[in-house]
Parts: structure tokens; sequence; C-alpha cells
């Protein structure tokens, strides 16, 4: 038998053993990412086109499109999560329909993204008819993203004490002014955190895109922002290679001279763009909170 | 000037003694009528009938989980989701237990003030204007006053006038919840009902808040839940003792603390149990 104090060094050790290992592993993923990746990384690299035989492409376009999709995708699906949660969280009671509604969403949430983007193609692409395009592949990555940032938004409310609610509530504010007016603002830093997470996943998703937004990225003319004409990069009915797409359509049949370098290129640029996305989502989220709260 | 309901009384220890309010000076400003709470089936009040006086604290004291917290948050229906009450309760001639009550206006002027201090991450000034705002008081002026005047009266306008627009949350527990008091009666309530407000403050604080409430009864009817005896006894004019979801004693505090009629509650003031 160990005594209690030797017993609490051993269980820190081996949290500390543990810990240390997780961060470890992810140093070397992102550092091997990174160090060959970076030196791939040139102005050129980011805004020229790609080229499919010779070399020296870029991922201009690619990058574009994911952050077109990225914000598409959140447009739709922050307003409904945003719905579904005030409704989970701050409406509906503990009865069975909201039950079968939590565990419906909880089963969503593992459901494997090459299954929605297979769903995607078949109902968005080929059903609705709205063919491989932007379009296609922003509702399949609303269905990929819906159940993970409800469950994330819902959270967030949890987090806001009940008797802030009441407080609301016995300044004869109605449910609804109490939710919009004392909740949602306090709770916005944590919704933000969720919202990032989710964006992340987002971003760096490819089986659900493959199927619904294609694997092509039509040459875009930086200088026609009319959605309608089929160059204009705000065009969403145009079929959209995204980066992390194009990572994995170079690994798997790329023809270029340079496969491997624009690869290692491309992740770091996914990499980098996330983290870069991050920084920029959490200084935001703190001006916010500053603003609404005047903390 | 008090006149006793109970006519049966004599030496012996009653099992229930109950003297309704009826000084004229102070009439009867909320009352109930065969008040039941029920969570689910179990019922956690019954035959609350109460009078409480106006511009008078009348405070609800009895042992944990006697009901008086229920009773209280029964008064302007933040049970509404929670629990079922069934009976009366009278607000200037309403009976505002009834469903085609606006429960909005109603809360309004029933204000509430809670255990914990509970400031919303805005603002100190935001915190009693943002309730205004919505009602329609847009004028900074009007605003600006309403803001002073219940800060005053809350006792907290010296300590935080050059700090209105700071955040609320960094206020000290005593402060917190003097602000949500004048939270509370920014919004012009005829009543207050504070659910064990200085139980989480410090004895300065508690002492401060206790003077607060003396000074803010002159425009408002107080119904205050307490744990703290000695509360009771310095700041009430009534007070009732709830035993096991029933009004056990309803007097004047003063003979509720000298001269209760009933075994139970002189046992409780007396600390021998609860």
């Amino acid at each position: 038998m160990m005594n209690p104090k030797t017993q609490n060094k051993v269980a820190i050790g081996t949290l500390y053993g543990i810990a240390g290992l997780v961060v470890l592993i992810l140093m070397a993923l992102l550092g091997y990412i990174l160090v060959s990746g970076l030196p791939q990384l040139s102005w050129h690299f980011l805004t020229a086109p790609a080229k499919a035989f010779l070399k020296g492409g870029g991922v201009g376009i690619q990058l574009y499109n994911s952050f077109y999709l990225l914000i598409l995708a959140m447009l739709i699906s922050f307003p409904i999560a945003l719905g579904a949660a005030i409704y989970l969280y701050e409406y509906a009671k503990d009865n069975w329909v909201t039950t079968t509604i939590r565990t419906a969403i909880e089963i969503l949430s593992s459901l494997p993204s090459v299954v929605v983007g297979l769903f995607g193609f078949l109902f968005f692409v080929v059903k609705l008819n709205l063919g491989f395009s932007i379009l296609s592949g922003a509702f399949a990555l609303t269905f990929f993203n819906l159940p993970l940032l409800t469950r994330s938004i819902e959270d967030s409310l949890r987090t806001i004490d009940t008797t802030q609610r009441e407080g609301g509530l016995a300044l004869g504010l109605s449910r609804w002014e109490t939710v919009t007016r004392v909740i949602l603002p306090a709770a916005v830093p944590s919704i933000l955190t969720g919202v990032i997470l989710s964006a992340g996943r987002v971003f760096g998703e490819a089986a659900a895109l493959i199927y619904t937004a294609g694997q092509s990225a039509p040459a875009l003319d930086f200088t026609d922002w009319n959605p309608f004409n089929i160059s204009s990069p705000l065009n969403p009915m145009r079929p959209a290679e995204t980066l992390a797409v194009h990572i994995w359509k170079i690994n798997s049949e790329g023809i270029m001279p340079d496969a491997k370098a624009i690869s290692s290129g491309s992740s770091a640029v996914l990499v980098l763009a996330i983290l870069l996305f991050n920084f920029a989502a959490r200084y935001l989220g703190k001006r916010l909170y500053k603003r609404l709260t005047s903390a | 000037m008090f006149l006793s309901n109970d006519l049966t009384q004599n030496t012996e220890m009653l099992e229930r003694h109950v003297v309704q309010p009826t000084d004229p000076q102070h009439p009867t400003i909320l009352s109930t009528e065969d008040l039941h709470v029920y969570y689910g089936k179990k019922e956690a009040i019954s035959e609350g009938d109460l009078r409480f006086a106006s511009n008078q604290i009348t405070a609800l004291i009895g042992p944990s989980g006697s009901g008086k917290s229920t009773f209280l948050r029964s008064l302007n229906r933040m049970n509404d989701r929670i629990a079922t009450v069934t009976g009366k309760i009278m607000y200037r001639g309403v009976d505002i237990n009834q469903p085609d009550i606006d429960v909005y206006e109603m809360r309004r002027r029933v204000g509430m003030v809670f255990q914990r201090p509970n400031p919303f991450a805005k603002s100190i000034y935001d915190n009693i204007a943002f309730a205004l705002r919505l009602r329609g008081v847009t004028d900074k002026h009007v605003l600006d006053e309403i803001v002073e005047t219940s800060l005053k009266q809350a006792a907290l306008w010296n300590q935080v006038k050059d700090d209105l627009n700071k955040s609320a949350l960094a206020l000290s527990g005593g402060q917190a919840q003097r602000l949500c008091i004048a939270r509370a009666i920014a919004v012009k309530p005829d009543i207050l009902l504070l659910d064990e407000p200085a139980s989480a403050l410090d004895p300065v604080s508690t002492s401060q808040l206790e003077d607060t409430l003396l000074d803010l009864k002159q425009h408002y009817s107080i119904i205050i839940v307490t744990h703290n005896m000695q509360q009771a006894g310095r700041i009430s004019e009534y007070t009732a003792f709830f035993n096991q979801g029933r009004v056990l004693e309803y007097d004047t505090t003063s003979h509720i603390f000298t001269n209760p009629q009933v075994q139970i509650t002189s046992d409780y003031v007396s600390g021998n149990f609860g």
C-alpha cells in the first residue's frame, strides 16, 4: 500500500506524462507540417491559380473558395443552431420530444462526414439540381456543422446562471427579452469559442465537400463581383474546390511535377489560416464582450 | 388595534395563531386566499391566508424547507414554470394569480431581490437603465435621474457615482446586492419581495442593507424571507412563522418574539429547533 502522499505524486506524474505526450504529438505534427510547408509559401503561391500539369501553380482560388464556403455555411448554420439552442435550453420543457431532439442531434453529430457528403450529393446536387456548387457544399457543411454548433451554443447558455434569468423576469421582462438582452450578451464569448471551433472543423473539412462543392476550381475574375456571372467569385452556383479538397486531390491524383511541394504548402496554409482565424475571432470576442457588458 | 381571528385564546399553547394586520394607516396591499402550491403532486404550501400591510416590513421566518421561499416566489409568480399555484393572490383588488393577468406588468409592480446578488453582465448604469429602455424610457435625462435616485435609495450612489460605466460584476457582494435593490426599485414597484437578501453578505453589509430596507419602507411594502431571527426582529413590523408548508403563527413581530402563542414558534424563535 502506498501512502496517500506518494499516491498523489504518482497520479500527478502520470497525468503530466499523458498531457506531455499529447502536447508532444501535436507539436510534432504541427512542426512537420510547418517545416515542410512554410518554405513553399510565397505571395505567388497564395494568389496564383492552380496548374494541372505544370509546376509553379498556386492555391489562390482554393483558398478563396474555402473562406467563401466557410462564411456561407456559417451564415446558414449559425442562425438555425442559435434558434435551436435557445429553444432547447430556454423554452422547451424536459419531455420525450426534447429528449428525442437531443438524441437526434447527438446521432447527427457523430455521422461520418463522408456520409453527409454522399447525402448532400444525392439530395442537393442531384435531387434539388443544384449541381456541384458552393451552395450544395454550404448546405452539406450546414448538416455537418449544425449538431455540434447547436450543442455548443446550448452549453454556452447553460453556463449562464439561472439567477440571471430570474433577475430579468423579476424586472418584468418577458422570457424573450431576458434571453436576448441578458443571457445572450453574457454568453457571447463562450458562443464565439464554439463558433470558432466549428469553423475550424468546417474549414478543414474535405469528405463532405468532394461530392457537393466539387473538385474543380474554375478560373475566377476577381474584378467581377456580380454574383450572377459564372466567373464571379461571389457566384454560389459554381463548382468550388476548397483547400482541404485540393490537398486530398493532389495526394490521390495530382500529376503536376511539384505535387508534393504544393500539398505541403497547402497544408501549411490550411493550418495557418485556422490559427489566424482562431486568434482573430478570440480578439473579436473579447472586444464584443467588452462592448456588450462594459466589463 | 389588532384583532385576533382566533376566538379560542387561552393560556394553553395553540396549534395555530394568525392575527392579520388591521392598522388603518397601513391598509392591506397584498393578500393571499386559500393559497396552495404543488410541485408535481406534492403539496408544498397549504392554506396560506395572509394579509400584508402597505409600507411595512413583513418577515417570513421558519426552518429550511418550511415553504417560506416558495410562498414568496409564488407572490410574483416566479414559480409559474416549476410549480402549480392555486388560490387567490389579491393585489389592489385584482387576483394576480389568474391566467389572463399580464405577468410581466405585474412583476414590475411586485419586484424581487434574490438570495444571491445577481447583477447582469452590464455596466452599473445599464443594470438599472436597460429594463426602463425596453419599456420606452429613452430620454437620457430621465434615465440619468432614475438611475441616480434608485442608487441613492439603495444607498449605493456615493460609492459608485464615478464608476457608472464600469461593469457591475466588479462590485463587492454587498454593493452588488444593493445594486439589485436599486434595479428592482427603478421600475417603480409597489411591493418588494426579498428572498434572504443578506444571507450571502458579511455582517457590515448586512447591517447597511437593513438600514436601507428601513428607509425603503416609506415608499414600498416589503416582504422579506429571512433565516436570521435577529434580522426579523430588527426590521420587521409583522412576522409569519412557516412550518411544513403552513403558516403556524402570524402576528406583530414583537408578539411573535416576546409572546409566541404556538409552542413550535416559541421553540423556533428561542433557538430550540430549526
